[in-house]
């Protein structure tokens, strides 16, 4: 039944469907409407039984829901940004050891400077770490990955992080159908563990493993992902028949059967490419769009295959790697190995940027016509970058860039001080 | 076998594969060494094993240990002079165990039980003479009788004890323990003849068929020093006034009464005159309280009865009512010499107490046989010729103490064991003195020593009753847990608690424990955290 | 004279063993059939204060909960020795995660077991001091201020042992380390109050915080026993030598601690809701010296060229122990554990 409810509101409310035992909390932006309303459940009682903890940092946040895990409980927590850059090593910890944590992230970005609002910057510095990464288009499929989350980070022993971008979907108050606890019950059997801290069966878990068995170790970890391939297909499948729509799966199609340009993107910012595809083919131009939902495991195949007619492609990207370019952009060369293909990065929306259907439409625009670079950033303020670049040549002591550029741009916080 | 993670999640007991005991250069081992109180017991007691047996409260075990190599517990509870104190490795924490004190209480508790001792051992069909019905004829007719030999016991007095009867004081040693743990012995089947004095030693051994013969003739005769006197002068011996007191019959001594002499039987002698009524009793001795031979608790518990001490003073004369004595000097070797300077002191009557002899008449026809200062030369088996005559006690070169005198009786039994058997007695190796180094003092309770009750000074100086009181249980028990245990494992489980590597298996019972190899690194800290050093370092081999 | 009662057995309760006490009274490690939680085959050092210490604390924690125990490990030596793969030394149910964290994984563990109704089952945290006064401190803090059901352990061997002996926050004074080398005017580790983590502890007002050391085996098991008769957070500290980072023989380990104690330099208390209610006292107090000279990390401070300045003032810091915590046994609040009638 469809609700005007806020994303992070569905996604709490999901999440405790999914009946976790150990939910852990640190506040930070945007993701702090998700664990609120969890731990208002878990207070009133509503979500029973369930153990609420506020720890003292997102790195205690993640160990936290590596005991708990490791003890055979499921385990649930949120974060975003810094808060993930804190947990990192344990990020890493839980994945190494096999532990079926599911983790929201509220997609934002990572500072300095300091920035609350979306991009993709913090999911991309997790991308080596061994969790599965789903991306979210839309609030319900955030809602509807984190039941398949659960089953699949169950299944395989590996832990599962929902991408869902900062604000735009976890503030979004929309029409959002949260699935019946009976139906989540009857999709989603209780945990069992593949191992267990137990008393009367005593293990040690988290040995020292030295050259002789690292590399076999981390091998491992990635033939499950590759079992995840297969699976999570499979599961958006059973997904489809229990709840009756579609969601999730390892990526989404629009209107590439025929299309010369393709755009490959993450998260919310698919809906406002379709868009501006709809309107481009309108003009007569063949744009469609290709939405990839697992970034981790990376669906090489099923890319290769959506991208197999296309002309060129272009990777619409919240991230980059500085000195280098896009990170998705490389995954898709990797994966379409296709000399013929032209792949361009476009960095958009950074910080929170807005992505506006008009900038994409240009950028389409020059890519058909052979004016697209290879790598630009889209709506870049070249004036702005021109007068640093010359203030730091003219003198050493040039002072920090972002106060400079919020100085020339007039802003408010310029005027401080 | 589980599904477990590969490499990250193990399984319980997996490190028994790696034997870290590769890493050891040096492997410790448990030893026994030889605690200083039974090094010092002239008796060849195993005290530490029988404190041991007593710690736990287990009296009984504890007195057939002790029993086992001494048959008088209650009589040497009173009356050791306990070397085993003296060299004792708690007198170095804060005090000495008080084992004289248990061992008396243990003697008398089996005493009041009724405990027997051991049952004499099968026939062999060979029998052996004992002369002498001191500590040392007695304790050699017990061994022997353990033995399986048939004993005949003689003594030419009316009574069995030696000296313990006729020259200790009452006081000291009352009769009736004597008689109990005496009569404890006779009763394992010793044929003795009393009033028998052996005259001839080779007829007699004939006559009685014996295989053996075992002289304790103890040393019964007083030496005698020439002091010029005055008719009326009253002059006797030590022996003779102990023997005869110990006989109730004692002889008159006067108010004031001089005993010359600085060996314990001058202590004993001056505490029985106070006891026979003597306002004054004077001990004269030609050297310093230092230099005194008498032990020094004897010397206490006289002077506080009110004996009195003239040191540095030889009597040159007794004149009448009074004895003429010459000032002594200590020259630098020790030794005392005369000053020309005189004193006098008032007395009744002078007892003389300096030294006994021994009669060895009975050896006149005896060949083969070394006599030497007035004693039987023995070998270390207590064997005086080759024709199976052994000697001990008193007899035979040596400190002239009960403990001592009992010691010789077993070793000489041992001895004739051997001889009899066609054998040459051996010792078995010793094992390394305990000394204090040796210990991790650190662990042992800070136990101050139990004293003993005392009679009350009135009482002691008016009559013969027993001086010292036994311990009560409690604290019998508390002074046996004193006890270090020195040099040898008491199960305190320290070496099997402080092993990092638990290296160490316990066995359980009174078994001890095990290194276990395979594991132990060497670090050693079992040896330098064993309280009693019972542990050893040693290199490993290549 | 009145008969004294009848106290110990020749080395009391000093000892591990004692064959004249019950049952109830003898200690876990001298049970034949103890757990061994840390078991043979570990790659320790000789004479290693922190393995001993472990199976030490773990094994009288099963003991209290009838083996119903989960353990939880921070990255350091003792995770390293006891856990190579393919070996584990390990007989209880335990998790490795990383350095910082182990007081909360043990949260989670403790909220799982919770959630399941499985609060018979009792979760121990562990680290050295690195894992517990410094990188772990804000985890701890953490764990301690929500007051989960979790008994957190440091092994103290004042320094990272496992790095090559680098110095932490509970390296004491003048000591040398890889990073506070003896040489210079003031050699060693700097004169301060480093981080005195017990009492860190108690001001977080948990039920209960106690040190101990490996010498005092009675105590160490009391103070576990005590620990885990509380539901919530508690602390233990126990100091345990190290023999390749204080230069000590590894045979010494044991006396060394013991010297601590002795010494005043490591005061031995327990504490409830914040206040000490018992100390152990000094048996029989020794100089710092005598501590000291037994380990090369003090050298600098002895012989031709020595440094009885600095001496003096661990001595002082010693003292100040000894009158703050009242240590010796005149003066002790409590009396310790060491005299227990059998």
């Amino acid at each position: 039944m469809l609700r005007q409810i806020e994303g992070s509101r569905a996604v709490a409310e999901t999440v405790a469907r999914c009946r976790p035992e150990v939910v852990c909390a640190y506040p930070i932006s945007p993701q702090t409407h998700i664990i609120e309303a969890i731990g208002a459940m878990v207070k009133s009682g509503q979500l029973s039984p369930c153990e609420f903890i506020n720890v003292e940092s997102e790195f205690a946040a993640m160990s936290v829901s590596i005991g708990a895990s490791a003890t055979g409980a499921r385990a649930y927590t949120a974060t975003a940004s810094q808060g993930l850059l804190f947990m990192i090593e344990a990020v890493y910890n839980a994945a190494g050891l096999g532990l079926p944590i599911v983790m929201t992230l509220a997609n934002r970005a990572i500072g300095a400077p300091i920035n609350i609002w979306n991009d993709h910057s913090d999911a991309m510095a997790v991308r080596d770490s061994g969790w599965i990464q789903l991306f979210a288009e839309t609030n319900q499929e955030a809602v509807d990955l984190h039941i398949q989350a659960f089953q699949l980070a169950e299944e395989l022993s590996l832990p599962v992080m929902v991408c869902m971008d900062g604000f735009i979907l976890t503030h979004a108050v929309e029409g959002i159908d949260v699935p019946d606890q009976s139906d989540v019950d009857a999709f989603l059997p209780p945990y069992e563990p593949r191992q267990v801290l137990d008393p009367s069966d005593p293990i040690s878990i988290g040995a020292m493993v030295g050259p002789e068995a690292f590399e076999e170790v981390r091998y491992l970890s990635h033939l499950r992902q590759l079992d995840a391939l297969e699976r999570i297909p499979v599961l958006a499948g059973e997904f489809t028949e229990s709840f009756g729509r579609e969601s999730g799966g390892l990526l989404h199609c629009y209107r590439t059967e025929d299309a010369e340009t393709i755009v490959v993107a993450l998260g919310s910012v698919l809906g406002t490419i379709k868009d501006a595809a709809d309107a481009r083919r309108a003009m007569g131009e063949r744009v469609g769009v290709v939405g990839i939902t697992s970034f981790r495991p990376f669906p090489h195949d099923a890319v290769r295959s959506a991208l197999s007619r296309a002309r060129r492609v272009v990777v619409v990207e919240k991230a980059f790697s500085v000195g280098f370019g896009g990170v998705l952009s490389t995954d898709i060369a990797m994966a379409t190995h296709d000399d013929d293909l032209t792949i361009h990065t476009v960095v958009a929306g950074l910080g929170g940027r807005a992505i506006t259907q008009h900038s994409l439409e240009g950028m389409l625009v020059d890519a058909t016509n052979g004016r697209l670079e290879r790598l630009t950033f889209l709506d870049l303020d070249h004036g702005i970058i021109e007068r640093e670049r010359d203030r730091m040549t003219a003198t050493r002591r040039s002072g920090p860039s972002a106060e400079n550029i919020l100085r020339d741009l007039g802003t408010v916080a310029s005027r401080i001080g | 076998m589980k599904e477990l993670p590969f490499a990250i999640t193990l399984e319980v007991g997996s490190s028994h594969a790696n034997r870290t005991g590769s890493w050891r250069v040096e492997r410790p081992v448990y030893v026994d060494r030889m605690p200083p109180c039974n090094n010092a017991c002239p008796a060849g007691e195993n005290i530490q094993r029988w404190l041991y047996e007593a710690e736990s409260g287990d009296y009984e075990t504890a007195w057939r240990q002790l029993a086992d190599d001494n048959p008088f517990p209650a009589v040497m509870g009173r009356i050791c002079y306990h070397p085993c104190e003296t060299t004792c490795n708690r007198a170095q924490l804060n005090e000495a165990v008080g084992i004289n004190s248990i061992e008396r209480f243990l003697g008398d508790l089996a005493i009041e039980r009724g405990w027997p001792l051991p049952r004499a051992g099968s026939d062999t069909g060979k029998r052996v003479l004992v002369v002498g019905g001191g500590p040392s004829g007695l304790s050699a007719a017990y061994h022997l009788r353990r033995l399986g030999h048939e004993v005949r016991l003689v003594d030419s007095a009316p009574e069995l004890g030696g000296m313990m009867r006729y020259g200790i004081p009452a006081y000291r040693l009352p009769r009736e323990v004597l008689v109990a743990e005496v009569e404890r012995i006779i009763a394992l089947g010793i044929h003795v003849e009393l009033d028998h004095t052996v005259h001839d030693i080779e007829s007699e051994r004939r006559n009685g068929g014996f295989d053996a013969v075992f002289l304790a003739v103890g040393a019964q005769l007083a030496r005698r020093v020439e002091i010029p006197a005055g008719d009326s002068s009253r002059i006797l011996d030590a022996v003779s006034l102990l023997h005869r007191t110990a006989e109730h019959d004692p002889p008159l001594l006067g108010r004031r009464v001089a005993i010359y002499g600085g060996g314990d039987t001058a202590v004993d002698a001056a505490r029985t005159a106070r006891r026979l009524g003597a306002t004054d009793a004077v001990i004269v001795y030609r050297r310093n309280r230092e230099r005194m031979p008498a032990h020094g608790d004897q010397i206490e518990e006289a002077i506080e009865e009110g004996v009195t001490m003239r040191w540095l003073s030889t009597v040159s004369r007794f004149e009448g009512d009074h004895l003429v004595l010459e000032k002594m000097r200590l020259n630098d070797k020790g030794f005392p010499e005369p000053t020309g300077e005189f004193d006098e002191l008032d007395a009744d009557s002078l007892v003389l107490a300096l030294g006994q002899d021994t009669d060895l008449s009975l050896l006149d026809e005896e060949p083969g046989i070394t006599i030497e200062e007035g004693v039987i030369e023995v070998s270390p088996a207590m064997m005086a010729g080759g024709n199976g005559i052994f000697a001990g006690g008193d007899a035979v070169p040596s400190e002239r103490t009960a403990t001592v005198a009992i010691g010789h009786g077993k070793r000489a039994a041992r001895g004739i064991g051997a001889y009899l058997a066609g054998q040459i007695l051996v010792d078995p190796p010793c094992n390394e003195l305990a000394t204090f180094d040796h210990l991790n003092t650190w662990y042992y309770s800070d136990a101050p020593r139990t004293r003993r009750p005392e009679l009350e000074q009135a009482r002691r100086q008016s009559t013969f009753d027993e001086i010292f009181g036994g311990l009560t249980e409690d604290n019998a028990l508390f002074e046996a847990r004193r006890c270090l245990s020195c040099g040898n494992c008491f199960e305190c489980d320290n070496c099997f608690g402080v092993c990092p590597d638990n290296a160490v298996i316990k066995l359980g019972g009174s078994a001890r424990y095990e290194f276990d190899y395979d594991f132990c690194k060497g670090c050693g800290i079992c040896a330098q955290e064993c309280p009693c050093g019972a542990i050893d370092m040693v290199p490993e081999r290549i | 004279m009145t008969s004294q009662p009848v106290r110990f057995y020749q080395v009391g309760s000093f000892a591990v063993g004692n064959r004249l006490f019950d049952k109830e009274n003898r200690t876990v490690q001298s049970d034949p059939h103890r757990s061994n939680s840390l078991d043979s085959g570990h790659r320790a050092c000789q004479g290693c204060g922190e393995a001993l210490g472990a199976r030490y604390a773990l094994d009288a924690a099963m003991r209290a909960t009838g083996g119903q125990l989960i353990a939880v490990n921070a990255t350091g030596c003792l995770e390293v020795f006891s856990t190579p793969y393919p070996e584990t030394s390990w007989r209880v149910a335990w998790l490795h995660s990383l350095f910082a964290n182990a007081p909360a994984v043990a949260t989670g563990v403790a909220a799982a077991l919770k959630v399941k109704g499985m609060q018979d089952v009792r979760v121990v945290g562990q680290a050295g001091d690195g894992g517990t006064v410094d990188i772990g401190f804000g985890c701890l803090s953490g764990m301690f201020e929500r007051n989960d059901d979790v008994l957190f352990i440091c092994y103290d061997n004042e320094a990272y042992m496992n790095t090559g002996v680098q110095r932490s926050g509970a390296t004491p004074p003048a000591a040398r380390t890889a990073t506070t080398e003896a040489v210079g005017a003031e050699p060693g580790n700097v004169f301060g109050q480093g981080k005195d983590l017990p009492r860190l502890a108690m001001a977080h007002g948990i039920d209960y915080v106690a040190t101990a050391t490996v010498a005092d085996l009675h105590d160490l098991e009391a103070k576990v026993e005590r620990a885990m008769q509380f539901h919530g957070a508690r602390y233990l500290h126990i100091l345990v030598p190290c023999p390749l980072g204080w230069g000590s023989a590894p045979n010494d380990t044991i006396r060394v601690a013991r010297l601590a104690a002795e010494s005043g330099i490591f005061p031995v208390f327990e504490a409830e809701h914040g206040e000490v209610t018992a100390v152990s006292p000094i048996r029989h107090r020794e100089p710092v010296e005598s501590y000291l000279s037994l380990q090369s990390r003090y050298a600098h401070l002895f012989g031709e060229h020595g440094r009885p300045d600095i001496v003096a003032r661990i001595q002082a810091i010693a003292d100040h122990n000894i009158s703050t915590y009242g240590l010796l046994e005149e003066q002790a609040v409590g009396t310790g554990s060491n005299e227990t009638s059998p």
